[in-house]
């Protein structure tokens, strides 16, 4: 068959939706617009990201607010440093509270030959707007909602769960659970049950066939987890929004103001790109980690 | 002991992955102003909620949108497969990854580009833009739910057609679109599910004059939290849900798609 002509709409197509539109957040990340509307080079977006004209105290994983530690930087820096300590927060509750969610789910699925029902159950929140979640929790945690009446009866609260740190993970972590539990369930599942029956024939009691067998095998799945949960996580701007009542900026919400409300499409640009270029960066660290592990085979 | 530790943790992860959409339900049925005190069952949110000018204007919008980009998304992605099978290998896997690149970079960057190209073309944002994004983000998943139909594909049927005596047209549709058709229904019931459930993107591409469903709850929400709200969250998780489990039911069957890893915020 000779059609390759049919693919050449697409292909136009794919040039102006999909490369054009990422080389003009690299192009408007290096100009402005002068007063008659016409287009220049500026390095402003970038000048004003590293600015330390105004400064404040660097809060990375609870630096300046649990430690004291005074040291001041950039703001935009600071609302860098702020949404990847939540970030990375997020994403180990999800590893620690994901990885035994998923070794349960694996050892059922293993049981019933195949994906169970359970396994179903567990990914259906999930296809739910991440929105409507999200909301779904507002409406637990506002001071005078369900979960503050609930602790109310015991004359306790009301707690602020919403508009801080705590809220917001916790948006996080809801959100994004079933991402970790996911790729670390498959891996686990494709573990060869006889390389765990070497092990036990060897003498390795159920502990150490954990760790020295199945942990190492399943590192793949974690590190894509990982990379599933974490970027998300970093670039969300809707659950900083709705959790954070609109006081509350991660890097996510900040764009989305410089694009949405200051219309400043030169720093918006300029924060794109760095937040893509970091995102990309690690999301090729965790891929090559899991390529490692995946190669490394059982006796490596 | 250990079992009882095993089904009381899965039972506290499905607590709390469940409990939010549950009470988020129950309270769109409930007949009180206070949003945590039962009072009673009612249909009036339902009621309010089909009165509100408003969010009906956007489920048209959200709809219309949903089935025209279902549509063509997923006619541009057959034709694409049809061109891509008798391509080089090496030019197909160039095009694949490109294809892919929606799917991995954030869907942030992906709207707020997407709205830098129509600011940059001059194109005002409104309903033409919005279903041109939503074309953009569903092709790749049209794509990948119709390839792998093409790859089980016969090579020799096509040319068995022509030696028939059929005209290449006549081939294609008479011999190849049965044989692709599982794939084609797959592809449309996920990209129609897809653009419904968009957020991100929407809110970037689809300008003042026009909002989506997504797009008016995100307004309604910021605002205050709303039994409104709950009563269309209910419809729409109910609605996305038969959907997907029909999509989930005929991908488990037919193609190596799966739903529901999709990240972010969609």
């Amino acid at each position: 068959m000779r059609m390759q002509k049919l693919a050449a709409p697409y292909i136009i197509w794919m040039a102006v939706f999909t490369i054009a539109p990422l080389l003009l957040v690299a192009f408007y990340a290096f100009s402005a617009y002068d007063a008659a509307g016409n287009l220049y080079f500026t390095l402003q977006g970038f000048r004003s990201i590293f600015s330390t004209e105004s400064t404040v105290a660097l809060d990375f994983l609870g630096l300046s607010s649990i430690w004291h530690v005074d040291l001041q930087v950039p703001i935009y820096i600071n609302v860098f440093a702020k949404s990847l300590s939540l970030a990375l927060v997020s994403t180990l509750i999800c590893l620690v509270a994901g990885y035994p969610a998923a070794y349960i789910l694996a050892q059922r699925s293993k049981a019933k030959k195949g994906s169970s029902f359970l396994l179903f159950l567990f990914v259906l929140p999930m296809w739910m707007n991440a929105l409507l979640r999200t909301y779904a929790w507002l409406a637990l945690l506002e001071p005078n909602g369900i979960i503050n009446s609930f602790i109310g009866i015991f004359g306790l609260g009301p707690v602020q769960f919403l508009y801080n740190d705590f809220g917001i993970g916790l948006g996080m972590v809801y959100n994004y659970l079933p991402f970790m539990v996911l790729p670390i369930h498959s891996v686990l599942l494709k573990i060869d049950r006889s390389v765990v029956e070497a092990a036990e024939d060897l003498g390795a009691n159920k502990k150490q066939t954990f760790l020295k067998v199945i942990f190492p095998l399943s590192l793949p799945g974690i590190f894509s987890g990982i990379n599933m949960v974490f970027m998300p996580a970093m670039t969300t701007f809707l659950i900083p929004d709705l959790l954070g009542g609109g006081r509350y900026l991660l890097i996510g919400n900040a764009i989305e103001r410089q694009f949405m409300v200051s219309r400043d499409y030169t720093v918006g640009s300029a924060l794109s790109i760095l937040l893509l270029v970091f995102v990309l960066a690690s999301m090729r660290v965790l891929t090559k980690y899991e390529e490692d592990n995946a190669g490394g085979g059982v006796l490596g | 002991m250990k079992k009882l530790l095993k089904n009381g943790y899965m039972f506290l992860i499905f607590a709390f992955l469940y409990a939010p959409v549950v009470v988020l339900i129950i309270f769109s049925f409930n007949d009180a102003k206070s949003r945590a005190v039962w009072g009673g069952f009612t249909l009036d949110w339902y009621r309010k909620l089909f009165q509100n000018s408003d969010i009906l204007s956007a489920l048209r919008v959200t709809l219309i949108i949903a089935l025209l980009s279902a549509l063509i998304s997923t006619f541009v992605a057959a034709i694409t497969c049809l061109g891509l099978q008798s391509m080089k290998r090496r030019l197909r896997g160039v095009i694949m990854q490109v294809t892919y690149i929606p799917n991995v970079s954030p869907d942030l960057v992906t709207g707020i580009s997407l709205m830098l190209l129509f600011f940059f073309i001059g194109l005002k944002t409104g309903f033409p833009t919005l279903l041109m994004a939503h074309i953009a983000f569903n092709i790749p998943y049209a794509i990948l739910s119709i390839s792998p139909k093409f790859k089980q594909l016969d090579k020799n049927i096509y040319e068995a057609a022509l030696d028939l005596g059929c005209k290449p047209h006549q081939a294609i549709i008479k011999v190849i679109l049965p044989e692709i058709m599982p794939g084609i229904v797959t592809a449309l019931i996920l990209t129609f599910t897809l653009s419904i459930d968009d957020f991100v993107i929407s809110y970037f591409t689809a300008g003042n004059q026009i909002s989506t469903l997504a797009i008016t709850i995100y307004s309604m929400a910021r605002k205050s939290v709303n039994p409104q709200i709950n009563a269309l969250s209910a419809l729409m998780f109910v609605t996305v849900l038969i959907l997907l489990i029909i999509v989930n039911i005929r991908s488990g069957k037919d193609s190596k798609v799966k739903v529901g890893t999709r990240g972010g915020d969609k």
